[in-house]
C-alpha cells in the first residue's frame, strides 16, 4: 500500500474492505474443499465416519506415511513428470514457431492455416480416441510415456496458438523495423527480440498445456493401462477404487496427487502476471 | 467428415488478406523457407493425430462395428438416425445447451469481477489469486471424487448449511434427479472460474496503466475506469474466454463422468458421457462415432457463428493496428 502515489490511494481506499470481503469470500469457497480432503487425511476412517466434518483427533500420520512410503507412488509421480514435462516442451516449441509465422507474415493460406488450427478447438479427444487408440498401437506406442505426450502435443497446439498469436501480434511493428534497420535477419528479430518479449504468453500457454497434462485422464487410462505405469489421476483412482472402505487414506492420496500441481503452479503464477509488464517497460 | 473439416477453414475468413507491408525484396525468399520451416513441425503433428483420427471417426460412424470384427458392415446414416431420435441424447444437448448459456451468464461476470478486483495493488494479492486459482489446477478426477465425498447425504456439505442455520434447504445432491444438474453446475463453476480469471488477470497485463491513472487524475471513479477504459480493452481476452467456455461447454466430459456417470437416470448425460456409454461401455463403436460426429457438427455450428460474427472483429482490428 505504502508504494502508491496519494491520489490514486484517497480513491481506492473506500472500496477496500468491500475488495477484501469479496476476496474471502471467493478465497474461502475455492479453498475450504481442498482444505477438507488434505485436513481429512489426517484423520482416520473411524473418525470420519463418526463425523464427517470434523477436525482430526487425534492428527493422524500413517495415511499419508504409508502413500509417501510407497513405491508405486513415487512411480505414478515420475510418469506424470515426464509426460507433463515432454508435452509442455513440445507444444511450447511447436506453437510458438508456428504462431510467429501465422501473427506476423503475410503469405498465401495464412488465414486458412489459422481457420485450420482453431478448428482443432472443436475435436475434445474423446472424438477422436478410438482411432487415436488403434493408431498409437500400430506406431507401437501402447504403454510408452511419448504415447501419451505426443498426441497431448497435438491436441494442445489449437489452444496455445490461437493464444500466442494476438500476443506475438501486438508486439510493436517498430520493433521490428527497428531491428532490421540494425541489421538483424528475421530469425534474429524472432529469437533476440520476440522470444523475449513474448515471454508471459509462452509462460501462460506452457503452465496451461502443463496442468492440463498433469491432470490428464481418458488418454493415459487407454495408454498406459496398469497401476505401474501409471500417471498421478489415474493411480488416484486405482487407489480408491483398492482402498474404498478406507476413506482417510483415499484422502491422504488425493492429497498427495495435487499437491506437485499447487506447487508448480503457485511458482509459475507469479511469472504469469509479472511477466509481460517488466519485459515491454523495463 | 475430414474434408468439410479442412474446407471449414476458408469459409471462416472472409476477412480477406490485409495489404502486404513493403518487405525488403532481398528477404523474402527466406522468409519463405523462415514460414516453411516454422510451420510444417506443428502442422505434421497437428494433422496426424488430430484431424486424422477424427476424419477416421467419421469413417467408423457410417459402420456397424464393435471394434474387434472387420469393418465392413456399411449401414450407411442408420447410427444418425438412431441418435437423433433417441430422448436420452435429445436431454444430452439440452444439458449441454444449457451448461453453455449458464457458464456465460454466471462465470463471465463473476470472473471478470474478480479479476478488475485483484488486479490492484492490494495486500495479499498474490496469495489471494494463487488460492482462487487452485481448482483450476486440480485434475478432474481429484476434484470430482472430493465433491462426491464432500456432497454424500449427512456429509460435510449438509453440515455446513445445517450449521449456516440452512438446514432445510439440504438435498440429496447427487441422487435427486431435479437437483442434480444444479449441483453439476455448480461444481464446474468451481472449477473452472479460475481458468476464466487466469486469462483475465493475463489481459489486463497489456492494458497500460498510463490509461486508467491518467483516467482517474481526471476524476473518474474506480468503476467508470473500469467500465469505459480496463473492460473494452480487456474485450478480446473476453471474447477468447466465451469461446473457449461455449466450446468446453459441449464438449464437457471429465467432470460428469467422474460426479455422477450422467445420472441419475440420465438427468446429467452430456454427448460426451453419452458417446463414452455407447462407444466403450457397450463397444458399439460404430454408433459412439456418429455420436461423436454430431457432437463435433454442434460444436462447429457454434464456433463458425462465434467467429463469424464476434471473433473476426479481433483479427480485422489487429490486422490494421500493426502500423498504429
Amino acid at each position: 500500500m505504502t508504494a502508491l502515489s496519494t491520489p490514486a490511494r484517497r480513491r481506492i481506499d473506500g472500496s477496500l474492505p468491500f475488495v477484501y470481503f469479496v476476496a474471502l469470500i471467493a478465497v474461502a469457497v475455492t479453498i475450504v474443499p481442498v482444505l477438507y480432503v488434505v485436513i481429512g487425511g489426517f484423520r482416520s476412517t473411524a473418525q470420519i465416519n463418526a463425523d464427517p466434518s470434523g477436525f482430526p483427533d487425534p492428527w493422524i500420520l500413517t495415511n499419508y506415511g504409508t502413500v509417501l512410503g510407497s513405491a508405486t507412488f513415487w512411480q505414478q509421480v515420475l510418469s506424470s513428470s515426464i509426460v507433463a514435462i515432454a508435452t509442455t516442451a513440445g507444444v511450447v516449441i511447436l506453437g510458438v514457431l508456428a504462431a510467429f509465422v501465422i501473427a506476423r507474415y503475410q503469405f498465401r493460406g495464412r488465414e486458412a492455416i489459422f481457420s485450420l488450427f482453431t478448428a482443432g478447438l472443436l475435436f475434445p479427444l474423446s472424438v477422436a480416441i478410438v482411432p487415436l487408440f488403434v493408431m498409437l498401437k500400430s506406431m507401437g506406442l501402447l504403454n510408452t510415456l511419448a504415447g501419451v505426450a505426443i498426441p497431448q502435443i497435438a491436441f494442445d497446439l489449437p489452444t496455445t496458438i490461437i493464444i500466442l498469436v494476438p500476443f506475438l501480434r501486438a508486439i510493436p511493428a517498430e520493433l521490428e523495423d527497428a531491428a532490421m534497420i540494425d541489421g538483424a535477419s528475421r530469425f534474429g528479430f524472432f529469437w533476440r527480440i520476440l522470444l523475449p518479449l513474448s515471454g508471459a504468453g509462452l509462460i501462460t500457454v506452457g503452465v496451461l498445456a502443463f496442468v492440463k497434462s498433469w491432470n490428464a485422464y481418458l488418454l493415459p487410462l487407454l495408454v498406459l493401462g496398469s497401476p505401474k505405469t501409471a500417471t498421478l489421476p489415474l493411480g488416484v483412482q486405482y487407489f480408491s477404487t483398492a482402498y474404498s472402505q478406507d476413506t482417510a487414506a483415499v484422502l491422504a492420496f488425493t492429497s498427495l496427487a495435487m499437491l506437485p500441481a499447487l506447487i508448480f503452479f503457485t511458482i509459475a503464477q507469479r511469472r504469469i502476471v509479472g511477466g509481460l509488464t517488466g519485459a515491454v517497460k523495463g | 467428415m475430414s474434408a468439410s473439416t479442412l474446407t471449414a477453414g476458408p469459409a471462416v475468413t472472409t476477412a480477406g488478406p490485409a495489404p502486404v507491408p513493403s518487405a525488403p525484396r532481398r528477404s523474402r525468399r527466406r522468409g519463405r523457407a523462415l514460414i516453411i520451416g516454422f510451420l510444417a513441425p506443428a502442422l505434421l503433428v497437428y494433422v496426424t493425430f488430430v484431424l486424422l483420427p477424427v476424419a477416421l471417426a467419421a469413417v467408423y460412424s457410417f459402420f456397424n462395428w464393435n471394434g474387434l470384427s472387420a469393418l465392413d458392415r456399411f449401414i450407411g446414416f442408420d447410427n444418425y438416425a438412431r441418435a437423433l431420435g433417441d430422448p436420452v441424447f435429445q436431454g444430452a444437448i439440452v444439458h449441454n445447451l444449457a451448461i453453455v448459456g449458464l457458464s456465460l451468464v454466471i462465470q463471465g461476470p463473476i470472473a471478470i469481477g474478480v479479476a478488475l478486483l485483484l488486479n490492484r495493488p492490494l495486500r495479499g494479492r498474490t496469495v489471494i489469486r494463487v488460492l482462487i486459482f487452485v481448482p483450476y489446477v486440480l485434475s478432474e478426477v481429484i476434484a470430482g471424487l472430493a465433491w462426491k465425498l464432500l456432497l454424500q447425504p449427512q456429509g460435510p456439505f449438509d453440515g455446513l448449511i445445517a450449521a449456516l442455520g440452512l438446514g432445510e434447504v439440504r438435498q440429496l445432491w447427487l441422487a435427486d434427479q431435479s437437483v442434480v444438474f444444479w449441483t453439476l453446475f455448480f461444481v464446474l463453476c468451481w472449477k473452472y472460474l479460475g481458468f476464466a480469471i487466469i486469462l483475465f488477470l493475463a489481459g489486463l497485463q497489456n492494458v497500460p496503466d498510463e490509461l486508467s491513472e491518467a483516467a482517474q487524475i481526471d476524476g473518474a471513479s474506480w468503476w467508470q475506469t473500469q467500465r469505459h477504459i480496463t473492460i473494452p480493452l480487456l474485450a478480446p481476452t473476453i471474447r477468447i474466454w466465451a469461446f473457449l467456455s461455449i466450446i468446453g461447454s459441449l464438449q464437457q466430459f471429465d467432470m460428469v463422468w467422474i460426479l455422477t456417470g450422467g445420472g441419475p437416470v440420465n438427468a446429467t448425460t452430456t454427448m460426451a458421457t453419452y458417446m463414452v456409454q455407447f462407444g466403450f461401455q457397450r463397444s458399439q463403436l460404430g454408433y459412439g462415432s456418429a455420436v461423436a460426429v454430431i457432437l463435433f457438427v454442434v460444436s462447429l455450428i457454434f464456433a463458425l457463428l462465434y467467429q463469424r460474427f464476434v471473433l473476426r472483429r479481433d483479427f480485422g482490428a489487429s490486422l490494421t493496428r500493426g502500423v498504429g
